[in-house]
């Protein structure tokens, strides 16, 4: 059992949770993700490590409420307990010395992308963080990147903080500056990893992007996270999460997701029926 | 043996057998032979005395024949149901030749049965302290021998399991109908009553790396049985459709994670209205089985012939009771699907047997112009399970051979770094939890010399070796 020592709402559906998990904490690197349960009838799902502490022994989670399992997470408080917790799980991001690392996040992958900055800045690279949301109450961490990052750029769908607009437009007005860029890093939901990939092709600029496919396990027995990439299949959860953008098949990575659809929206709705 | 009607199984997730009364037990029991030099003894891969055990069934002294059982196998409840007998002991019985041989499995699991529901279960003595750790990792049918093996010689023994629940495959593939979870969960609490630490939630390779296991956490030996559970994929269009699963994922869903009660359990399982399975093992087996328990018409698609059918007879035999439809000397060409991206069918082709390969069996030649459409909307792959790298990848100096299976020294179960030692699937590539169990057994032996410092048996003069 995994205790929460202290759980924060970061807008009405998106929590941050710090998890008491020595082991995990001690090994974790950017890029990595845990996987976890609630309740012994719970189903495993996963989440990236926004963040980790190895004094504390403590990993934070940030996840919103899109199902289920993080709807019950969301209603969790300090004190409580997860049932299971196993990490660190997959492939650290690859960080290096870089010129000029772009590193984008969408909505709540923000908290994805934070560690990331976080580790291409402490190696020495130049980071720019471009941090984009529906709306002001959604942008989540700014603290958290400013700290990581050498310069932040938000945006906000509706304008109503930073530039008015998308990602993308961010990003496109940085490229055309001139400046060289050796990475982007992008973290979203897939229209908008999709959306910076094909931004970013022409261009010819490197992009890694880290995907979130259905998983079970998380640790390759089971292929429910499969992915082609390149044209090869792919299990996230061990050759990944990080992949290169250019060569991802992002439609078939939708298609994927919406699996269980029908059975996640049934589930919502008895979860909310019971707690009426 | 009397068993569920077809009919009834078919429908629930009971097991099949209903397993023997003490009586009917003891009249098969008394058809054993006593042979004076026993066939049988030697088809076992871990040399249980059978002629030993069945003759205490025979004259009612059921306690005698579980304590016989467990001098050389740790979960006979667990063989009894799953071992291949008919490729293993019961072949060699002299019976065998004009009669049915004795039903060597079915007394084994009837004894096992008899000790925990009588709540008979004698734990071993557990011998004093030897201040030596030792780490298992996995906590399948290699590791939970090697655990209770260890434990009583007095070493502290802890098994670091990656699942949030122990057993492996005994509880992640192998159905509630063919070995009850709870059957396995009474084993590993009496492993736990003997003082064996398990741990869930921790994947040796990611959270500790065997290196921290032994130069942090002060284990002075480890054991890797952690199987070989990557699943292999066909490589044919259409694999990742919504609705095409590997066995392990399926079974996974419905036997760990009780997809087959969803919602209750909150994971979801796609039951599908036509099943394919892809495959002739045991696995193909339970999971067109474990499908046809979830409503729906079940198909299993093999390139071969019945008779190449690498499953237990007994699966095969049960499977075709409940009505699951066997398409022989078919292969799967591509799965089609529609614009959601869910399987509509399967396209499959015609076989016939040409020259064996290198398994032995003849090879499957496809009949030009025979493709058809199976209307399916749900395709399970059971082709067969590899050696995960997640471990080996990050374990320097661990040696492995061209199909990335550990090599081991085949007398000790030592690998090539000092203290680490391996048994099972992540040694022989995917095979039979009897054979797993059985490299446990050989391993915690040379594991506890290793640990007091003696020498192995064949390090002493030719005289003094011999059979254990």
């Amino acid at each position: 059992m995994f205790t929460i020592v202290k759980k924060e709402d970061l807008s009405h559906d998106v929590h941050q949770m710090e998890i008491d998990a020595p082991y995990i904490a001690r090994k974790a690197k950017p890029g990595q993700f845990v996987i976890l349960r609630v309740g012994d009838t719970g189903e495993r799902i996963p989440l990236t490590i926004a963040d980790s502490d190895s004094n504390a022994g403590t990993i934070t989670l940030v996840f919103q409420e899109v199902g289920k399992t993080t709807m019950i997470m969301g209603g969790l408080e300090e004190g409580d307990k997860l049932d299971d917790v196993v990490g660190p799980l997959g492939l650290p991001s690859h960080i290096d010395k870089l010129g000029l690392v772009v590193c984008v996040g969408g909505g709540i992958g923000i908290a994805p992308i934070h560690p990331v900055a976080r580790g291409f800045k402490e190696a020495g690279s130049r980071v720019v963080s471009i941090v984009g949301a529906r709306t002001k109450k959604l942008l989540i961490m700014e603290d958290e990147m400013e700290k990581a990052s050498t310069e932040v750029r938000v945006c906000t769908d509706d304008g109503s903080c930073g530039q008015h607009g998308f990602v993308t437009n961010v990003l496109e007005g940085l490229i055309e500056e001139g400046n060289p860029i050796d990475l982007v890093v992008a973290i979203g939901p897939v229209p908008m990893m999709e959306a910076v990939c094909k931004l970013t092709k022409p261009y010819g600029i490197k992009t890694t992007v880290s995907l979130n496919p259905i998983m079970v396990d998380g640790t390759g027995m089971c292929g429910a996270c499969r992915v082609t990439v390149g044209g090869d299949v792919k299990f996230a959860c061990v050759d990944g999460p990080d992949f290169d953008g250019h060569e991802v098949d992002f439609s078939e990575l939708r298609l994927r997701q919406r699996m269980y659809l029908q059975e996640e929206r049934d589930a919502i709705e008895t979860l909310t029926y019971m707690s009426e | 043996m009397p068993q569920q009607p077809a009919d009834e199984r078919r429908h629930n997730f009971d097991e099949v057998p209903y397993g023997y009364t003490p009586e009917t037990a003891m009249l098969e029991a008394s058809r054993c032979l006593q042979c004076k030099k026993p066939r049988c003894v030697a088809g076992c891969p871990v040399g249980i005395d059978i002629p030993g055990f069945i003759k205490a069934i025979e004259v009612g002294d059921f306690p005698e024949s579980i304590r016989v059982l467990k001098e050389s196998n740790a979960l006979p409840a667990v063989c009894g149901r799953v071992c291949p007998q008919e490729d293993q002991c019961e072949i060699l019985c002299v019976l065998s030749v004009k009669q049915d041989p004795v039903a060597i499995g079915r007394l084994e699991r009837f004894a096992a049965d008899w000790e925990r529901e009588h709540g008979e279960t004698r734990l071993p003595e557990v011998a004093p302290s030897t201040g030596k750790k030792v780490a298992v990792v996995g906590a399948g049918p290699a590791g939970l021998t090697v655990a209770g093996d260890l434990i009583v010689k007095g070493h502290e023994v802890t098994v670091f399991e990656a699942l949030h629940k122990p057993g492996g495959v005994l509880v992640y593939g192998i159905p509630e109908f063919r070995l009850p979870n709870e059957i396995v969960e009474f084993e590993i609490n009496n492993l736990k009553k003997l003082g064996v630490k398990v741990v869930n939630n921790v994947v040796v390779g990611k959270t500790f790396t065997i290196e921290e296991l032994m130069q942090e956490e002060g284990f002075d030996a480890v054991f890797l049985g952690v199987g070989a559970g990557l699943p292999w994929f066909m490589g044919i269009p259409g694999e990742n459709l919504n609705g095409v699963y590997s066995a392990n994922e399926y079974l996974t869903r419905s036997n760990l994670m009780g997809g087959h009660d969803f919602p209750r359990f909150d994971t979801p399982l796609k039951r599908g209205k036509k099943v394919a399975v892809i495959g002739g093992g045991n696995v193909a087996m339970d999971a067109a089985r474990t499908a046809k328990r979830l409503g729906a018409e079940s198909i299993i698609v093999y390139r071969r012939s019945k008779k190449e059918m690498p499953a237990r007879i007994e699966e095969i035999h049960h499977a075709e009771e409940e009505g699951i439809e066997f398409h022989f000397l078919t292969a799967p060409v591509r799965i089609l699907g529609n614009d959601d991206g869910a399987v509509t069918g399967m396209e499959c082709l015609t076989m016939e047997l040409g020259e064996p390969d290198d398994s032995g069996r003849r090879r499957p030649v496809p009949v030009k112009g025979s493709e058809y459409v199976l209307d399916v909307d749900v395709v399970i792959v059971s082709v067969g399970t590899g050696s995960n790298p997640l471990l080996t990848k990050s374990t320097p100096g661990l040696k492995l051979n061209k199909w990335d299976y550990i090599e081991v020294d085949e007398k000790t179960g030592a690998t090539s770094v000092p203290g680490v030692y391996a048994g099972g699937d992540i040694v022989r590539g995917a095979a039979t939890v009897i054979l797993a169990m059985g490299d446990g057994r050989m391993a915690s032996g040379a594991m506890h010399r290793y640990l007091m410092g003696e020498p192995e048996p064949d390090e002493e003069t030719e005289d003094e070796t011999g059979e254990p």
